[in-house]
């Protein structure tokens, strides 16, 4: 009985995270006066692009084939290890954070090598800048994961998260709430969002992510925006364990996880609808700042007596 | 008594940004000084004859070493006075003209001038009188802040870049000593010892020794940047060389004083503490070190003004060498640290005058002075073998004693360091002095005969004269006086 | 309440992190005085209890001081200087950012090496030198006179700071004192900046060089 409520987690992660982008869109849409796409339109997507044909240029080999199949199965993987609701999935161990780093590490290594197989200058030049954006979000995301281990003395994401009751914000809501934020932007870089990067974009010249994926067709595009969204839904729920209040209950928790993921969908929604996108050469600063947040947080909790 | 001593000058301060008349305004700050100086006289008597501290205030009280330096304070702005009304008089008649590229300037207001002359005489007055550690930095603070426009009384661009140095360096140095304040409450916080400079002597032995270190620290780094101590002294070079002689003399004689009491306080405290050495090992080190400073930076130097600001950075380490050594070193210190600042004011009035006969103050530019210009000659002579401490003068017995002391803690190294450096500064000076004294001299076209203003040389002469008889007898009265501020120096009551 | 004084440290600690990036001088003035308010207003938050009415007056000085007053001069400083209105720093703003991070885990381990009394509220201390150090980092990496201004008084919020994490509490008249030496300092400043933009049409520190014992006798020419 035990093993089915982690199963039915990963279903659902597996099943909601394509609502997601969806909910962002509407969000959009609302702020800009429009219609907006409907909320499942990435499910229609995907169900067009897996019906499809791919086609492949004589230039590429199978790197390139490889590429979107390693991205989404090492997503895939990273998600088995990631709680839900603050409850263990199946895959969870002692030190499993740095498994998730590595794991996401892999799926960027993978996207790029599939754009550089192709030998066209956007793909090259949009996976410079993935890696250069990477050299300063990661460091962020680590040192952020760092702290956490840190404020609750464990090493795998269910104990941290687990152990973030309320009783733990009230003893160290600065530096919990630093790491919110920190994540939060690096959510935002890592999932190409506004202001880091523009999803919606049509020149190559200014995409990041998308010029990446500019020679993908059918069932590998489905790949990379399936595993775009799993990706987004790996960030949200972070943020969405840490603000999660423990009522003790398991469904209870994860309606409310579910809820709180759309929650932080809207929130995303909102920043690209106040903001407009960062210069190129600003994206960094951005990302510095969440490097600050998240040593500042390790810092501070360096700086206290380790609980328990 | 230490009321009208503080509210004397600073009411005549504000009266003289008040007042209209130029002549008044000059008799105002002669009087003023005169009475100042008669204030002081009778404090310094009344100490020496009852033996006990005048103390009005929790804040104000003199004990010797309080009083030592506001003896000097106020005899070295007597003269200052003297020379200051003379050289505003002569500063009316010739406007300025940049030495450097020939444009012309404007002098501040005398009204400015003069006002701030007699409130950073005030606030000088304040530091020597304060017995609350923290209104001793509040003082020393005002000092920097009412001596700023003192600098910038030329308004070119050289004094305003140096007063810019000048005020940022300090204030924020002394920043540095308001932490060492703190660091210094901290220490006494479970004794109750608070920051009053009796409290804290009574209590040293109960004081939480690292934090007493780390107050020191920060107190010697603080009134070390304002005292021109190497390597914090930078602002020093400058702001002497661009301010008005009498500014300059002020500065190097009187201001630099008070931020040695400032050392000279957190030392006592300290050694009371039994912390004697570790405060001597940082002062001695500095202090050599500043003596290595201006040697250096004296050998290449070709501003003649600029080399008596590294003349001062060398006395000041030697001050700081003497209180580091202790014992008999300290006597030295003070005798030292009153020759020095008559010597050097009396330099900085003969070098006024230097300035305003030669119109540069590049010293390959001048030479053959003693045909142009006698007196000042003979003065600008006199004035380098007494600041190179030959004897008869009190800075040779200053410089002698020190020497000894350090040989008697049989520390050689030292002692030779410290000659070699002395030596070496006298050869880089001797090339300067004797180079602009003796020597042809070219006259320049269109040059008018130079009339030396007695006035701005009278000060000077009278000063040389103090300082070659503190070298031949000390009386009495200021060998216990001396003897007294040593004491409380080293943490004695 | 103490929940509440730790927020304010780390906002303190925020606000020296976006001093060492931020880019317009009015921005940083502003910066500025929101430290030494938020600082100001520190003591009566990290009290228990109703706090004393010397504590609030004294507050009420502060804020006013900081708050209101010094911007408002270096505000007239700046604008009568005519300076273009970034802060032209001489290293990058990551290198300061990194800098300054450097700063706080240097200050931690500072702190946690003083044998300072117990502190209740956490990180006060090493806040408090971090915040010292940022003062410095502005007066040293950065060219315009009012920066430096800007700078000195950082340090003195740090200082301020930092007095309040000893808990020494001085006398009424000292602090006076000192609040009344460091308005002074600023209105010179401030006087001294209107002159150097006068003087040299620029207020650019990088430039005042004249004055050094090398290059001596070449001015003018």
């Amino acid at each position: 009985m035990e093993i089915v409520k982690p199963i039915s987690q990963y279903l659902a992660v597996m099943i909601l995270s394509p609502l997601l982008p969806g909910v962002i869109n509407r969000v959009k849409a609302f702020f800009a006066g429009r219609q907006g796409p409907p909320l499942l339109q990435l499910y229609y997507d995907l169900y067009k692009l897996f019906n499809k044909t791919p086609v492949y240029s004589r230039t590429t080999t199978w790197v390139f084939r490889a590429g979107p199949v390693a991205g989404v199965a090492a997503l895939v993987t990273a998600l088995a290890v990631l709680p839900f609701a603050g409850r263990p999935s199946f895959l969870a161990f002692d030190g499993d954070f740095i498994f998730i780093i590595y794991l996401l590490g892999l799926a960027r290594f993978a996207t790029v090598l599939a754009a550089l197989d192709t030998g066209s200058a956007f793909e090259g030049m949009g996976s410079s800048r993935e890696m250069q954006f990477a050299v300063f979000s990661e460091p962020a995301f680590f040192l952020g994961l760092a702290a956490l281990a840190r404020i609750t003395g464990h090493t795998s994401l269910p104990g941290m998260f687990a152990a973030l009751t309320g009783d733990t914000w009230r003893a160290a809501a600065p530096v919990l709430a630093l790491l919110t934020v920190s994540f939060f932007i690096v959510l935002l870089a890592e999932n190409s969002r506004v202001p880091a990067d523009d999803p919606n974009t049509h020149l190559e010249l200014t995409m990041i992510h998308e010029a990446m994926a500019l020679d993908h067709s059918g069932p590998d595009l489905g790949y990379i925006l399936y595993g775009a969204s799993l990706k987004l839904w790996l960030f949200g729920s972070l943020i969405g364990s840490m603000l999660l209040p423990h009522s003790g209950s398991w469904a209870c928790d994860c309606g409310l996880f579910v809820l709180l993921m759309l929650c932080v969908a809207v929130g995303v929604g909102l920043v690209e609808s106040v903001m407009a996108r960062l210069r190129l050469i600003n994206v960094p600063y951005m990302l510095i700042t969440a490097f600050a947040f998240s040593a500042l947080a390790l810092i501070f909790q360096m700086g206290r007596p380790v609980k328990g | 008594m230490i009321k009208s001593l503080l509210l004397l000058p600073l009411a005549s301060g504000v009266m003289a940004f008040l007042m209209r008349g130029d002549a008044p305004r000059r008799q105002l700050l002669l009087w003023t000084a005169r009475l100042h100086f008669l204030l002081t006289a009778l404090v310094i008597y009344t100490r020496l004859a009852s033996g006990e501290q005048a103390e009005v205030s929790a804040w104000f009280g003199y004990d010797s070493l309080g009083v030592f330096f506001l003896g000097i304070t106020s005899l070295l702005f007597l003269g200052a006075s003297h020379y200051a009304v003379a050289y505003l008089a002569s500063e009316k008649r010739d406007p300025g003209e940049d030495f450097g590229d020939g444009s012309i300037f404007t002098n501040a207001p005398e009204a400015v001038f003069t006002g701030c002359l007699l409130l950073f005489l005030a606030s000088m007055t304040a530091v020597t009188a304060s017995r609350h550690m923290g209104l001793l930095w509040a003082s020393v603070e005002a000092t920097t802040l009412l001596s700023a426009p003192l600098i910038y009384f030329h308004r070119h661009r050289r004094s305003l870049e140096a007063t810019w140095k000048y005020l940022l360096i300090c204030s924020v140095g002394i920043a540095l000593a308001l932490m060492g304040n703190l660091f210094l409450g901290a220490a006494g916080l479970k004794t109750g010892a608070g920051l009053d400079v009796g409290g804290l002597l009574a209590k040293a032995a109960l004081l939480d020794k690292p934090l007493l270190k780390a107050a020191f620290l920060f107190l010697f780094v603080g009134y070390g940047t304002k005292m021109g101590i190497s390597p914090f002294h930078t602002w020093l070079p400058d702001a002497h060389s661009e301010a008005p002689a009498v500014v300059s003399a002020l500065l190097s004689g009187a201001l630099l004083n008070c931020a040695f009491l400032g050392i000279l306080r957190a030392n006592a405290v300290c050694a009371r503490a039994g912390l004697a050495d570790f405060t001597g090992g940082i002062l001695v080190i500095f202090g050599l070190f500043s003596l290595v400073t201006a040697a250096l930076f004296m050998l290449g130097q070709r501003d003649y003004k600029r080399m008596l600001a590294y003349s001062s950075i060398e006395h000041m380490g030697i001050l700081a060498l003497g209180a580091g050594l202790g014992g008999g070193a300290l006597f030295a210190s003070m005798l030292g640290a009153l020759s020095h600042s008559l010597t050097k004011a009396g330099l900085f009035f003969t070098s006024g005058s230097v300035l305003a006969s030669e119109k540069t103050k590049r010293i390959s530019e001048v030479s053959g002075l003693w045909r142009r210009a006698p007196r000042t000659a003979a003065l600008w002579l006199a004035g380098f073998f007494l600041i190179t401490g030959m004897p008869p003068s009190g800075i040779f017995l200053s410089k002698f004693l020190i020497l000894k002391e350090a040989i008697a803690l049989k520390d050689y190294w030292l002692a030779g360091a410290y000659l070699f450096f002395l030596a070496l500064l006298f050869a880089g000076m001797a090339r300067v002095f004797i180079g602009m004294t003796f020597g042809e001299r070219a006259a320049k076209p269109g040059e008018k005969p130079y009339a030396e203003p007695g006035g701005m040389l009278a000060p000077a002469a009278a000063f040389f004269i103090c300082v070659i008889l503190a070298g031949l007898f000390i009386p009495g009265w200021l060998n216990a006086l001396m003897k007294a501020a040593a004491l409380n120096a080293a943490g004695g009551i | 309440m103490h929940t509440f004084a730790e927020l304010t440290i780390v906002f303190i600690v925020l606000l020296d992190l976006s001093l060492a990036v931020a880019g317009s001088l009015s921005y940083c003035i502003k910066l500025v005085a929101l430290q030494g308010v938020v600082a100001g207003l520190l003591p009566l938050l990290a009290a228990s209890g109703a706090p004393h009415a010397r504590a609030v007056l004294f507050a009420a000085v502060i804020v006013g001081l900081k708050g209101a007053v010094f911007p408002w001069l270096l505000m007239r400083a700046r604008d009568k200087s005519g300076a273009r209105k970034d802060v032209e720093p001489l290293i990058s703003y990551p290198a300061s950012i990194l800098l300054c991070l450097g700063a706080f885990v240097a200050a931690s381990w500072l702190g946690s090496r003083l044998p300072l009394p117990e502190t209740h509220v956490a990180w006060i201390v090493p806040a408090s030198l971090a915040t010292i150090f940022t003062g410095f980092l502005l007066i040293t990496t950065r060219s315009k006179a009012i920066s430096q201004v800007l700078g000195y008084l950082v340090i003195e919020n740090g200082i301020y700071i930092f007095g309040l994490a000893l808990f020494v509490e001085q006398p009424m008249m000292v602090e006076l004192a000192i609040l009344l030496d460091v308005f002074v300092a600023v209105f010179v400043m401030g006087i001294a900046i209107f002159h150097i933009s006068r003087e040299f049409d620029h207020i650019d520190t990088a430039e005042l060089s004249e004055l050094n014992d090398w290059r001596r006798g070449e001015y003018g020419k």
